[in-house]
């Protein structure tokens, strides 16, 4: 059956009020489209968690949408600070939960697995362990060394951005597949957006590619160019002028509004925002060909 | 820096942490001058250094600067993708990296690196970035190294939060809870270069041509001592300063 359905309809039958939020992608892939029809549903209290908050966490924060961030590194990656999540943070206005890179995604394995926890080697950098009461020691049974735990994290909702899907929701992603798909196994509801709905035939020719099963997919959105500014490997580069000036944006209250105002609220879906962009910067953003070579996994 | 030096800065931070580098090691890199230096040993003594970065690639060949740790350029040509889970479990974790590189805010006498927090951690003064891989790269890699510049805030006695780990106390209190990484082992900065001692302070142990021992010691938060064996370490040579400007970054982004 198909799942195909379109961003706004998404959010709003599967996003609500006070819900844990995982919006994947490691610097890749990273869902913007839907972080903005959050914004404009006016969605509150939304616990945002995502290894690198990056731009987009920046914006919903901004916008009002979240009360929390879990997250192992803030940073406007490449740029320099993450300033409306750090302000926030700062002056107290912002709740945070915090963990190396290692245990923001062993939590996920854990929560994709099914299992309560997942264990990590020691690594004597015990600060954070003590700020963080979701940092435990257990005893390894079999050595009776101390091992270091986190629990699993099951967030409500996933929403991860692929390259192209089949109307079920299976999905292909190639390139920095980060936590991806971890997300998604872990998360109660699963939005996908993809570059493009393609037949199944073309996803079952390639099945090692297919890192998300459609059974664990709730909602299929066709919303090309969802990524920008970051990227979609093979479709288009990373905006990097655009996370240059999010740096200058973000440093004001007005500015950040004027911002809102004119690429969220202003435009009524992506393809608005796409047309906004105009040819010139989707020029300069798009990538020459570089194709594998074929594999052939035989006829039986 | 040093105004009798004919070098800028990121030049002599990024050639001499990439003599650092020997050829097959296996690096753990980071963007900005980690990079550059790593890319600048593929290109002169170390051919076959694997590059593996935190996205989740590995024999990484950029074509281009990477401007972010999760740029396309590293993927296309690369010798496997796999996930976040995967590099940091499977190839950290388990034992697979030589080198890694680290940077932080805050590096004190032992080495412990602050990149998380000045002040207090709940109501804190400047909220740093935080670990991101650090953590557990201080921990497993065998080899560690620090690219800084020497600045007299950047290296306090001790820091703030110990976002990851150099020696603790002491070398003896890293050895004694068994991490399978040896930790730190050199500091470069646009002065020299600093390596723990035998108990794990960090001492003076090179000086870049044209610096001195007296401005070391007026950038260190504390009494910084000097190794018997000071060196001079060897200028940048012109095939060095000649890739990095023409070939690795020929805007000028980082080597200025």
């Amino acid at each position: 059956m198909s799942k195909v359905i379109t961003l706004s309809e998404a959010i709003n039958e599967y996003v609500n009020n006070g819900d844990t939020i995982y919006a994947a992608g490691f610097t890749h892939l990273i869902p913007f489209a839907a972080g903005h029809e959050i914004i404009r549903q006016g969605i509150r209290n939304l616990t945002l968690a995502r290894a690198t908050p990056d731009l987009i966490y920046d914006q919903m924060v901004a916008a009002g949408c979240a009360s929390k961030v879990i997250f192992s590194y803030m940073g406007n990656p490449g740029v320099g600070s993450l300033h409306i999540v750090r302000s926030q943070i700062e002056t107290g206005r912002l709740e945070w939960e915090e963990y190396s890179h290692f245990g923001m995604i062993t939590r996920l394995q854990a929560g994709a697995a099914g299992l309560p926890f997942m264990p990590m080697k020691q690594t004597a950098a015990v600060d954070l362990e003590m700020m963080n009461p979701n940092y435990r020691r257990v005893l390894d049974p079999y050595s009776g060394e101390e091992v270091v735990v986190v629990p699993a994290l099951n967030p409500d909702v996933a929403i991860v951005h692929v390259q192209r899907a089949d109307e079920n929701g299976n999905a292909h992603i190639w390139g920095i597949t980060g936590e991806q798909r971890e997300a998604a196994f872990a998360s109660s509801k699963v939005i996908l957006t993809a570059e493009e709905i393609v037949d199944q035939k073309t996803i079952r020719s390639d099945p090692n590619r297919t890192l998300i099963p459609g059974i664990i997919v709730d909602a299929v959105c066709h919303v090309p160019f969802a990524a920008h500014p970051s990227y979609t490997q093979g479709y288009y580069d990373r905006d990097n002028t655009f996370y240059l000036e999010w740096d200058k944006i973000s440093r004001s209250a007005e500015s950040v509004q004027a911002y809102l105002e004119e690429w969220v609220y202003g435009v009524q879906n992506r393809r608005e925002y796409v047309h906004k962009l105009g040819p010139e910067v989707r020029d300069r953003l798009r990538v020459e060909e570089r194709l594998s070579t074929p594999v052939n996994y035989g006829k039986y | 820096m040093t105004q009798n030096s004919s070098f800028t800065s990121p030049e002599l931070l990024t050639i001499n942490a990439s003599r650092l580098l020997r050829d097959g090691d296996v690096v753990f890199v980071g963007v900005g001058l980690p990079n550059l230096a790593c890319n600048l040993a593929m290109r002169t003594h170390a051919p076959n250094l694997l590059l593996i970065y935190e996205a989740g690639v590995i024999g990484a060949q950029p074509a281009r600067l990477p401007l972010s740790i999760g740029d396309p350029t590293l993927v296309s040509g690369a010798a496997a993708v796999c996930s976040m889970y995967d590099i940091f479990a499977l190839y950290l974790q388990r034992g697979k990296v030589d080198v890694g590189f680290m940077g932080g805010a805050q590096i004190d006498r032992f080495c412990n690196i602050n990149a998380t927090v000045i002040g207090d951690y709940q109501q804190p003064k400047v909220r740093l970035p935080g670990s991101g891989g650090s953590k557990e790269i201080a921990a497993w890699a065998n080899r560690c190294y620090i690219i800084t510049y020497h600045q007299k805030r950047r290296f306090p006695e001790k820091v703030d939060f110990r976002t990851s780990a150099g020696f603790l106390s002491s070398r003896s209190e890293r050895e004694s809870i068994g991490l399978r990484g040896g930790g730190p082992q050199a500091v470069v900065t646009d002065i020299g270069i600093m390596e723990p001692d035998h108990t794990g302070e960090l001492v003076l142990a090179a000086l870049h041509p044209g610096a001195s021992v007296e401005q070391a010691k007026a950038n260190t938060g504390w009494d910084l001592k000097v190794a018997d064996d000071l060196r001079l370490t060897e200028p940048p040579s012109q095939v060095e300063l000649q890739i990095l400007h023409e070939e690795l970054d020929p805007d000028g982004i980082y080597i200025k």
